[in-house]
């Protein structure tokens, strides 16, 4: 079957040539892969980054911006490769949101 | 416009200003997530918060700038020329450019083939040399219509193929990037390759357009 992301070909509407500065986070977000692709760190290939965007459901893939497809997959990669655990994550964005309520971020 | 809140009354300065420059509201769970992970990832000691400031660095350094010194070096020298062509890679780092760790393809425009750049499945692009691709080029109608009708697409951003020169769409992988040399336009002769950078621009590079004196 012909994946959500393989869209060549497919009819679509006109190209809008749309353009944004990249936010801060957005531009972390690509340093992060940056990093963790690199020879000595090699916890992502572009295939596998690839791999866990093509799996994002077809709603969500649409609904996504593009650093947000990056992060989900980057995250979901580091998950696979056991470099982070589930435990730690739900922890660390607990506090992430604790920290947002209480004004320290 | 900068609105600029002034307070004239009696302001203690004891409570924390939030510094958020990025952000109008509360944080997306995507921008919760980058935070959790990064710091995740630092206090593991796999990342520095110095390594992302320098890949972020990095990358702001990487401007389609670096790809109209190659493509006027090109333009000016025949036998660079052929080596982009020929070895890419190799060209390229001969300019100080990185090339990046995906195989890298020149694609030169003639008077009788255009090129066009795309990539259908993701957006691969060459970044190491333009820096980071255009919004657009990411999007679902230029991803699934650039190799179905090309030349449409190209006139919607306002460049016309004649029907006697053929155009070939590449697309682009995750191991493989493209880069058009554009062509030279006619009464450019005897320009510097400073000047001759000055008119390559992104979308020169990505196909979209054609080099042109202004």
């Amino acid at each position: 079957m012909r994946g959500h992301h393989d869209m060549g070909g497919e009819p679509a509407g006109p190209v809008e040539r749309t353009e944004h500065d990249y936010a801060p986070w957005e531009k972390r977000v690509d340093a992060l892969l940056v990093l963790l692709s690199d020879r000595e760190r090699n916890l992502i290939r572009t295939d596998e980054l690839r791999k866990n965007i093509e799996a994002i459901g077809p709603d969500a893939y649409d609904k996504m911006s593009y650093y947000e497809r990056w992060i989900t997959s980057v995250t979901a990669n580091l998950l696979q490769r056991g470099a982070i655990t589930a435990d730690e994550l739900g922890r660390k964005l607990a506090e992430v949101e604790q920290r947002e309520k209480d004004g320290l971020l | 416009m900068c609105t600029h809140h002034h307070h004239d009354h009696d302001h203690d300065h004891d409570h924390v200003h939030p510094t958020r420059p990025e952000l109008d509201g509360p944080l997306t769970y995507h921008q919760r997530l980058e935070i959790a992970v990064r710091e995740l990832l630092i206090e593991k000691g796999i990342v520095t918060a110095d390594e992302v400031r320098r890949a972020i660095e990095a990358m702001d350094a990487r401007t389609p700038a670096q790809g109209a010194r190659i493509v006027a070096h090109a333009w000016a020298d025949p036998a660079y020329k052929k080596k982009l062509i020929e070895e890419p890679r190799e060209a390229v780092l001969e300019l100080g450019v990185d090339p990046g760790v995906t195989k890298l393809v020149v694609v030169e425009n003639t008077d009788k083939i255009h090129n066009l750049v795309v990539c259908t499945l993701c957006s691969c692009y060459p970044r190491s040399i333009l820096g980071l691709p255009p919004d657009w080029y990411k999007s679902r109608a230029y991803r699934s219509r650039a190799v179905r009708e090309p030349r449409k697409v190209m006139s919607e951003f306002g460049l016309e193929i004649p029907d006697d020169v053929g155009v070939r769409v590449h697309d682009s992988t995750a191991d493989m990037r493209c880069l058009v040399l554009p062509k030279r336009p006619k009464g450019t002769e005897g320009w510097s390759e400073e000047k001759l950078a000055s008119i390559v621009t992104r979308d020169t590079m990505i196909g979209v357009a054609e080099a042109r004196i202004p």
